[in-house]
């Protein structure tokens, strides 16, 4: 196998050497870039991953302007939301964005740790990588709940009522915590201040820290493939991984042909309907916060719904936060949960595809439930789908040891 | 205690009231408005002007971004929409003074800015055409589409009145059938119509201005990425091809 010697970053005495001398660039570009050496077997489910990245900077460069106009303050900030969308130039377009930007977010890392689950990118010596990445996953959680506030709108405020509420449920302590969240008795412009703090600094700052730490956790161990085996176990003479390529050129040029997919189905959104039909923008959210009526429908953003079906699957209070709290951080287990001694799905029996595939349908009837007036029939099933979805992760020490795997291939399966 | 009694009316409303959308949500007839087209959007600025802004603003909106949208001249801003306004990048304020109307109808009356972006279309459409006589009212009349609205039918003159027939259900449940016509208005029941849907096609359009610009610059930015598409999965093509 050929491969195109680096130009990027060689010394060539003179400026290089200067610069290598006092920091090791060079030496860092091929750590990272140029000699990190990946499967060549990558499908397209590897590039969600890349995409986190680009939207994290969608969501940074359109944040930083946003800022630049938006006023933090519950008499001016619904105003001046709507003041960029019509009097700042170009004031729409990051606007939209940002908004759009945030549900892609979530369904892009949704994605990325579902490959994760299917090719078993989380088990050993990758735990760690899994977890960090669980980490990132809560960030965004709390970076997408306080960034919801900002607008002001009804959905912002009302939405933020319940959420906030929630906290109460801890024993003895809950009261007092509700209230150091809020920084007041009810959500007023204090709230208002310090989440447009945390939105804006403490938890991109935390985001993008464990961004790093992910990184530089995939790149001591090395990415996985959808083989689920070690291509660092078959290396050449020269030391390098026989079914590894190098980022870059390879992984890089073939990324970028994802990353413009990616635009496209991201533009079309932003372009032709941001709102999505009242998913990714709540209608509701265009009447500005009032604290004197109770919109006839509180639903969450639908990157957070199947979460909130869980808890409105419980009638006690503080159960239904804790097994919230619980479906958010099970995933943290996984990667002792798992006894197979396969990690890939391909090489996997019947029944974790089946217990996977379930796994999948509860989640999205969760989201769809979440959505959905918690009366009737709803929420039958939102308890039928909650056991489904904990099933999965609590049952998994047993049903992946009985499972029947197949034979794992020595190298990686690439038809070029 | 009271934070107990709070968080139990915060989790009731939540649990109840959302099913409440699904349960007030009449059936809407469609508005079938067109914001692409401009006469109806001016037709609409004329009547919501005449009609609405003695009592509703739209404060997000400036005389001079109806001018460059809907293509009318300064001129004729300023004679036939700028009843009240001193300059044409002012927004639309309402005639009536906020505190007065709070106290006159007993709330004020919403902002339209966002209105049809907020509730749809053929809500508003609905509500408009939806008011009927009902004696018990202070205004003299109710809506269909928001029951005890204080807001009165200012637009009987072209509507005339109209009375709501009720009818019960096989459980014995009233429920809104029909509208029957009292008396005649100046419009025939097609020419309301026709009002109407201008006037919500003009407020679908002041909730989002920039609609029609950003469909057109979408249209250029997808050909962009699909030009930029090809010559990166001919990149793609040419460094992986020793890729075995």
């Amino acid at each position: 196998m050929a491969r195109i010697e680096s130009e990027i970053g060689t010394p060539k005495g003179g400026f290089m050497k200067w610069v290598d001398d006092r920091f090791p660039w060079t030496e860092t570009m091929k750590y990272h870039i140029t000699e990190y050496y990946a499967a060549k077997s990558f499908n397209w489910w590897y590039v969600f991953g890349v995409l986190a990245m680009v939207v994290l900077v969608i969501q940074i460069v359109s944040g930083i302007f946003l800022t630049m106009n938006y006023k933090p303050s519950a008499e001016e900030a619904f105003a001046s939301v709507e003041y960029i969308m019509r009097d700042v130039e170009w004031g729409w377009l990051i606007r939209y964005m940002h908004s759009t930007g945030a549900s892609f977010f979530f369904i892009v890392v949704y994605l990325h740790m579902y490959r994760a689950m299917m090719y078993g990118s989380y088990q050993k010596p990758r735990e760690l990588i899994w977890i960090i990445g669980m980490l990132i996953f809560f960030i965004l959680f709390a970076e997408a709940f306080a960034g919801y506030l900002l607008p002001w709108g009804q959905m912002s405020y009302w939405g933020a009522q319940v959420i906030i509420s929630l906290f109460g449920a801890i024993p003895f302590v809950g009261e007092a915590l509700v209230e150091i969240i809020r920084g007041d008795y009810s959500i007023t412009d204090i709230t208002l201040n310090r989440f447009f703090a945390l939105h804006v600094i403490v938890l991109p700052l935390a985001l993008i820290a464990m961004v790093f730490v992910h990184i530089v956790a995939l790149h001591h161990v090395g990415s996985s493939n959808p083989d689920g085996i070690e291509i660092k176990d078959h290396k050449g003479s020269d030391g390098i991984p026989l079914d590894g390529i190098a980022f870059h050129p390879y992984h890089t040029t073939k990324d970028l042909v994802g990353i413009i997919v990616f635009l496209m189905i991201f533009s079309a959104v932003m372009f032709f309907a941001p709102d999505m039909g009242g998913y990714f923008l709540e209608h509701a959210n265009f009447e500005p916060a009032n604290v004197m009526a109770t919109p006839e429908h509180i639903a969450p953003v639908w990157y957070f719904t199947p979460f909130y079906a869980i808890l409105r699957a419980v009638p006690n209070k503080l159960w239904g936060a804790i097994l919230m709290a619980g479906s958010v951080l099970i995933p943290v287990f996984l990667p002792w949960l798992d006894r197979s001694r396969v990690k890939s799905i391909r090489y996997r029996g019947w029944i974790y595809k089946m217990a996977l595939g379930l796994f999948v349908i509860s989640f999205v009837v969760l989201g769809w439930l979440g959505m959905q007036p918690a009366e009737g029939i709803y929420v039958m099933m939102a308890r039928i789908f909650s056991v489904i979805y904990f099933g999965f992760f609590l049952l998994m020490p047993y049903y992946t040891t009985i499972d029947k795997t197949k034979p794992v291939p020595d190298r990686v399966v690439y038809h070029g | 205690m009271v934070k107990t009694i709070r968080f139990s009316v915060v989790l009731a409303a939540l649990l109840t009231t959302a099913g409440a959308f699904a349960a007030s949500s009449i059936e809407l007839e469609p508005a079938h408005n067109d914001p692409g087209n401009i006469n109806s959007l001016q037709r609409g600025a004329r009547n919501f002007m005449n009609y609405c802004a003695g009592c509703h603003s739209a404060k997000y909106v400036r005389f001079n971004t109806l001018g460059r949208d809907l293509n009318l001249s300064e001129d004729q801003l300023i004679e036939n929409l700028m009843f009240n306004a001193e300059q044409v990048f002012d927004t639309i304020q309402a005639t009536m003074p906020l505190d007065d109307a709070a106290r006159w109808f007993g709330s004020a009356p919403p902002d339209m800015s966002l209105m049809a972006r907020a509730r749809g279309t053929d809500y508003v459409y609905n509500f408009l055409r939806g008011f009927y006589l009902d004696p018990d009212s202070p205004t003299g009349v109710d809506n269909r589409v928001l029951e005890g609205t204080s807001m009165p039918n200012v637009l009987w003159e072209l509507q005339g009145y109209q009375k709501a027939i009720f009818s019960e259900d096989d459980h014995g449940i009233e429920a809104f059938d029909r509208f029957e016509q009292v008396t005649p208005g100046t419009m025939s029941a097609e020419e309301f119509d026709e009002f109407a849907r201008d006037t919500v096609n003009f407020l679908e359009y002041i909730g989002e201005p920039i609609r029609s610009t950003r469909r057109v610059l979408g249209v250029w930015v997808l050909m962009f990425l699909i030009v930029f598409l090809i010559i990166a999965s001919m990149l793609k093509k040419q460094v992986w091809k020793d890729v075995t």
